[in-house]
């Protein structure tokens, strides 16, 4: 049996997969990857499930090491630079790394999570379905917290199959959509506010929730409501006014009003941008938020017919020139700001 | 011909968008144990008879959070059935179960019991005693694993949240926020005044069942000195359930 050893790691990196559903009733938290587009395209990329368990990698530089034979990886999801001893690996392509070879990642660019996935997926002991990491609840496999230097991850030994690589469409831009609601007649005129600013992400975001920068949107009745359910995306404003939008490892019930939701077509683009980067909302209809839905849900299933051969692949400038950066990277990590308790939503 | 009593008609729900693949379905803006049983009782029509396309349901006091796929059915479709269910007559629960969970007051395991009593001018043994004559109903379960919010509380007992609330606060805690009282799992923060500790897991990996409370569970709690809670808290780890099912 091979394994894939955490050589070093920065912080806000656990193992994540399609999440933990059916257990919000009890107080669960979903977890799951940030960014379902980047986990389904890394793990295309070695044939596994598109949900299967992958290492969400976060902002910061990462390496790995093949131990007791050769392991094949996919990467996708934010892009970063990557080397294998000097030699500069594509990104939104799959690799075999060979017995004592370290892949070496730089810092996330262009968004905060990258995902690499495993040939045969990541072993672990499931709890409902899942072996996404939530810390806070003890929750996780093989680990129950973010990935340290030293972890192993079992690994099945490399196939040797050629290697592949992903089309994927372009980037969408453009403002976060947002449906209003289901509390935006909390708000009247801060509803205007919160559409017309311009906001920026907290530096103190993490898993739970990310802390929005920008002007204080004002609640009509005070910004105590019972509490009720919350989803992916819920955008609820506290008393100061500066909303949180509710990431995967939620509490499932919050007692802020809630001005409205990320779509679920745009969450992963949302969860991908970086801390201090502007951004804007848009408020679209029910209609145009579910046709959204079921056009991300289509280009999902297209996944595994965008998986080509690499032999005709351009290795890109932005690879190579990444390849440079990536050893340097690895010393960037700040453990400091990135991930700090949130209790906002503390009984 | 329908004689004898008949309920007034029910109010409509609001049906508000939770994103494009949640709907909340409110019965109330307060914590009202009316809004709640239709909450719970919406939530057993939609287990016993499921909708194409629902994900699963989180009951809240006032609402229920229904999770969909809006590949498979849309807000409208959905609304409308939803909305058809919760007009539909409220069935009366009888055979809620009932558990009897034991608490250690005071002290270490509860540091908010005297000054608890102190501010509603009454001692710690009135307040441990009036605290277990209630039979409570776990409303929701929230916020983190095995949270459980009971309504029921005596209206003596009723205190506001605390102005600073506690980054952490122990695993096990059993508080009062406001009209509520809660069984918290999981070490966490907390705004709520802390009265005791229960050994009771309602949240426990690799045991059977992993969750101990459902919603609509009823509960009452029966206190215990220093050297039991240590003791059952020593067979809790061992997962054993500790809280007693009682006779229906």
């Amino acid at each position: 049996m091979s394994k894939l050893v955490v050589s070093s790691i920065g912080p806000a990196s656990s193992v994540q997969d399609g999440g933990r559903f059916g257990a919000q009733r009890y107080g669960m938290p979903p977890s799951g990857a940030m960014d379902r587009l980047g986990l389904a395209a890394a793990n295309c990329l070695v044939g596994n499930a598109v949900f299967a368990p992958c290492v969400e990698i976060g902002p910061f530089g990462a390496s790995f090491t093949a131990r007791d034979g050769a392991v094949r990886v996919g990467l996708a999801g934010a892009p970063r630079g990557a080397d294998i001893g000097g030699r500069a690996i594509a990104w939104n392509a799959s690799v075999t790394l060979a017995e004592g070879e370290t892949l070496k990642l730089g810092m996330a660019r262009g968004g905060s999570f990258s995902y690499l996935a495993i040939e045969g997926g990541i072993r672990g002991e499931a709890v409902f379905g899942s072996l996404s990491v939530n810390a806070r609840a003890g929750l996780g496999s093989p680990y129950a917290r973010p990935l340290q230097s030293g972890d192993e991850l079992q690994a099945a030994p490399a196939s040797g199959v050629p290697e592949r690589r992903i089309d994927l469409p372009a980037e969408a831009s453009g403002p976060i959509r947002v449906v209003l609601g289901p509390q935006d007649d909390e708000f009247g005129d801060g509803v205007k506010w919160f559409l017309d600013s311009e906001w920026k992400i907290s530096a103190t975001s993490d898993r739970m929730g990310y802390r929005l920068e920008g002007p204080a949107v004002t609640h009509l009745h005070g910004h105590n409501i019972v509490s009720d359910g919350t989803v992916n995306g819920s955008i609820q404003v506290p008393g100061n006014g500066q909303p949180i939008v509710l990431m995967p490892d939620r509490g499932t019930s919050g007692g802020y009003p809630k001005i409205a939701t990320v779509i679920s077509a745009d969450f992963g683009r949302f969860a991908q941008i970086p801390a201090g980067t502007g951004f804007r909302f848009r408020a679209v209809g029910m209609k145009e938020a579910q046709a959204e839905a079921k056009k991300f849900a289509e280009l999902l299933r297209s996944l595994p017919d965008r998986v080509k051969g690499i032999e005709n692949f351009d290795l890109n400038i932005e690879a190579l020139h990444g390849a440079n950066v990536a050893g340097a990277a690895v010393n960037a990590v700040d453990a400091g700001t990135w991930q700090s308790p949130s209790p906002a939503d503390a009984p | 011909m329908c004689i004898g009593t008949m309920a007034a008609p029910l109010s409509p729900p609001r049906l508000l968008p939770s994103g494009d693949a949640a709907i909340t379905v409110e019965f109330a803006r307060n914590i009202d144990d009316a809004a709640n049983r239709r909450v719970l009782a919406l939530d057993r029509r939609l287990a016993s008879g499921p909708i194409e396309g629902i994900a699963e349901t989180v009951p809240t006091y006032r609402s229920l959070l229904v999770h969909y796929d809006p590949t498979r059915i849309d807000f409208d479709a959905l609304s409308g059935k939803l909305l058809e269910l919760s007009l539909a007559p409220d069935p009366i629960i009888e055979n809620a179960r009932h558990w009897r969970i034991p608490v250690a007051y005071g002290g270490e395991h509860g540091i908010d019991l005297e000054d608890f009593a102190k501010t509603l001018r009454m001692t710690p043994d009135d307040i441990v005693a009036q605290h277990i004559a209630s039979e409570y109903k776990v409303a929701m379960i929230g916020f983190s694993p095995g949270w459980s919010y009971l309504s029921g509380l005596h209206h003596s007992l009723q205190m506001p949240r605390r102005q600073d609330p506690r980054l952490l606060t122990p695993a096990g805690t059993i508080s009062i926020g406001g009209v509520q009282t809660g069984i918290q799992c999981l070490a966490g923060p907390s705004g709520w005044h802390l009265l005791g500790r229960t050994p009771v897991r309602t949240y426990q990996l690799h045991r059977d069942p992993i969750f101990l409370l459902e919603p609509g569970d009823r509960v009452t709690f029966y206190a215990v000195d220093a050297k039991t809670f240590a003791e059952q808290d020593r067979a809790a780890e061992h997962g054993e359930l500790i809280a007693e099912m009682m006779a229906a």
